[in-house]
């Protein structure tokens, strides 16, 4: 019983760290918050589901259009509602007005396509289930789940420790204007940490709606709210801490219904990320060194 | 090599840069001095594009620079060490060095690390730790070594010795001995007036936002209205 509490938790964790992944990639970079972020992954998860049910593609296929529609989508708001506003030198409230504005012509947008109630993936990806001790059982699914999250959180790893381009993204993210003086270009690494941050969005958006079989313009609602209580939770700015406090609240919110009870779910989880902040207010990998200049 | 005609910029509605014009000849140490706030930080951010002037044109080796971005200028060999230093605290070392090469597409930037590494030793000792663990001599060390990477033909100093302990403001002020000998044109700012004066051979004496007063170096040492200023009894 513990241990298929792990395997869920671990799964419904793996999406939420994706999510907050995102969220803390354009922090850290371009110091806002992205409100659209949620919706550009419900575009995401949509993407996906028409891309499984128009060609009947596997799903890492799925996942990989998903992430290049919603990098897309990612790149247009950086280009029309933040760049423009950073030009302006206005205050850090502006792209957070911007971004919800865009957030709610995603939403209304999707409602217009696919209507207000919630679509289903074709049978073929029904989960499969495997034994695992006897008693535990993990579904094809949630090893999709679980292999795509952590694929994904590497390579994000391995980019921003290794390549040019994860250098210049630490640069900008300490000092724009330091790495400006590098002969970074600070605007086009800003607009590639929201693609990338995006194409994250994206895919956890389709894995999740596998996940409950379930795709709705109104499914980034709850995993908004939650991504940006993990990166408040992680240390803002920390991808380590996004994916320590995704797995943290995934791993809450399944003990929580295991053994409270399932109505019970989101308080315990809200009380456990308060608890963190209370011993540790800068978050679990949080910095207090802001950004200078 | 750097030339500005009647540079006028603003910090939002505040006038810092009030037109002014200064040169800066190739192969040259000059140097810019004048009071707290009278716009020496202004002047060396409007060269290197981080902020664009209002008015007036900057010519770099004769072509005109005005308003091109930070790192436009970064790539056409002028580099600033900013007040502060403002190097990568987060980052290791190492990778702050390599991103003093990041305009560079060449293969000898290895190449070039090993030789920064080998003049500043304490470098090499800590390649691998967060800048932000060095001390404040150390920082500028590799905020020096991060701006050679660039190969810059022009380097914008922003007040080099500030904070600095006795022994390492002597050792800031002989590498720009030692820059110049290689052939790097340097612009400096200091509060450190009597050193820079000895440095650099043409000097400009900045007032709210103006150029006061310039000249040869060595004269401005002995103008009387310098030694009043800046310069104190000592002198
Ligand atoms: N970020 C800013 N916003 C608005 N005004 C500023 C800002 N930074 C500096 N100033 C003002 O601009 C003027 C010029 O400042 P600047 O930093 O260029 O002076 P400075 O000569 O470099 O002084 P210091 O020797 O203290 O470094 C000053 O009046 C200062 O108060
Ligand atoms: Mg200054």
């Amino acid at each position: 019983m513990f241990w298929q509490q792990v395997i869920n938790g671990l799964t419904a964790g793996a999406t939420y760290a994706l999510v907050a992944a995102g969220y803390t990639l354009v922090f850290g970079v371009l110091e806002i918050i992205n409100m659209a972020h949620a919706e550009i992954f419900m575009i995401g998860a949509f993407i996906g589901l028409l891309l499984v049910t128009g060609t009947g593609c596997p799903v890492w296929a799925a996942v990989a259009g998903a992430m290049a529609g919603a990098g897309l989508l990612g790149w247009a708001l950086e280009r029309l509602a933040l760049r423009p506003l950073r030009k302006q030198g206005v205050s850090h409230l502006a792209p957070l007005i911007s971004t919800i504005g865009v957030s709610i012509f995603l939403m209304s947008l999707a409602m217009k396509i696919f209507g207000p109630q919630s679509v289903r993936f074709p049978a073929s990806v029904e989960p499969r289930f495997f034994n695992l001790f006897g008693t535990v059982n993990i579904s094809l699914l949630q090893i999709v789940i679980l292999g795509i999250s952590l694929a994904l959180v590497v390579a994000l790893k391995v980019l921003l420790a290794r390549t040019r381009l994860g250098k210049a993204l630490r640069a900008v993210a300490e000092n724009p204007e330091a790495a400006g003086l590098m002969g970074v270009n600070v605007n086009s690494v800003m607009a590639a940490a929201v693609v990338m941050a995006s194409a994250l969005g994206g895919a956890a958006g389709v894995l999740v709606g596998l996940q409950f079989n379930a795709v709705s313009p109104t499914m980034g609602i709850a995993y908004g709210l939650k991504g940006l209580a993990i990166i408040i939770v992680g240390g803002m700015g920390s991808v380590a801490g996004a994916v320590a406090g995704g797995l943290l609240l995934g791993a809450a919110e399944v003990l929580a219904i295991a053994y409270i009870g399932s109505s019970y779910r989101d308080a315990v989880a809200f009380i456990i990320l308060i608890a963190v902040l209370l011993i540790k207010p800068s978050g679990i990998f949080g910095k207090l060194e802001g950004r200078k200049g | 090599m750097l030339e500005l005609i009647d540079v006028e910029s603003y910090y939002g509605n505040i006038r810092v840069l009030k037109g002014i014009s200064l040169r800066v000849p190739a192969g040259a140490v000059v140097t810019l001095i004048g009071a707290n706030g009278a716009g020496k930080t202004a002047a060396l951010r409007a060269i290197a594009g981080a902020v664009k002037p209002r008015s007036g044109k900057i010519l770099f080796e004769g072509r005109d620079i005005t308003g091109l971005p930070l790192h436009a200028i970064t790539r056409m060999g002028i580099t600033m060490i900013p007040e502060g230093r403002a190097i990568f605290r987060r980052m290791s070392v190492e990778e702050n060095l390599e991103m003093g090469a990041y305009s560079r597409r060449d293969r000898e930037i290895a190449r070039d690390i090993a030789m920064i590494m080998e003049r500043f030793p304490i470098l090499k000792e800590r390649r691998a730790q967060p800048a932000g663990n060095l001390s404040g001599g150390e920082q500028q060390m590799l905020a020096i070594g991060r701006a050679l990477m660039a190969r810059p033909r022009l380097l914008l100093l922003d007040e080099p010795s500030m904070g600095l302990a006795p022994q390492a403001v002597a050792e800031v002020f002989h590498i720009i001995r030692e820059l110049n000998k290689q052939g790097v044109s340097i612009l400096l700012v200091e509060q450190n007036a009597r050193q820079a004066l000895k440095v650099s051979s043409f000097g400009y004496v900045m007032e709210t936002g103006r150029i006061a007063l310039s000249g040869e170096s060595a004269k401005l040492e002995r103008d009387s209205r310098v030694v009043a200023a800046y310069l104190g009894k000592r002198a």
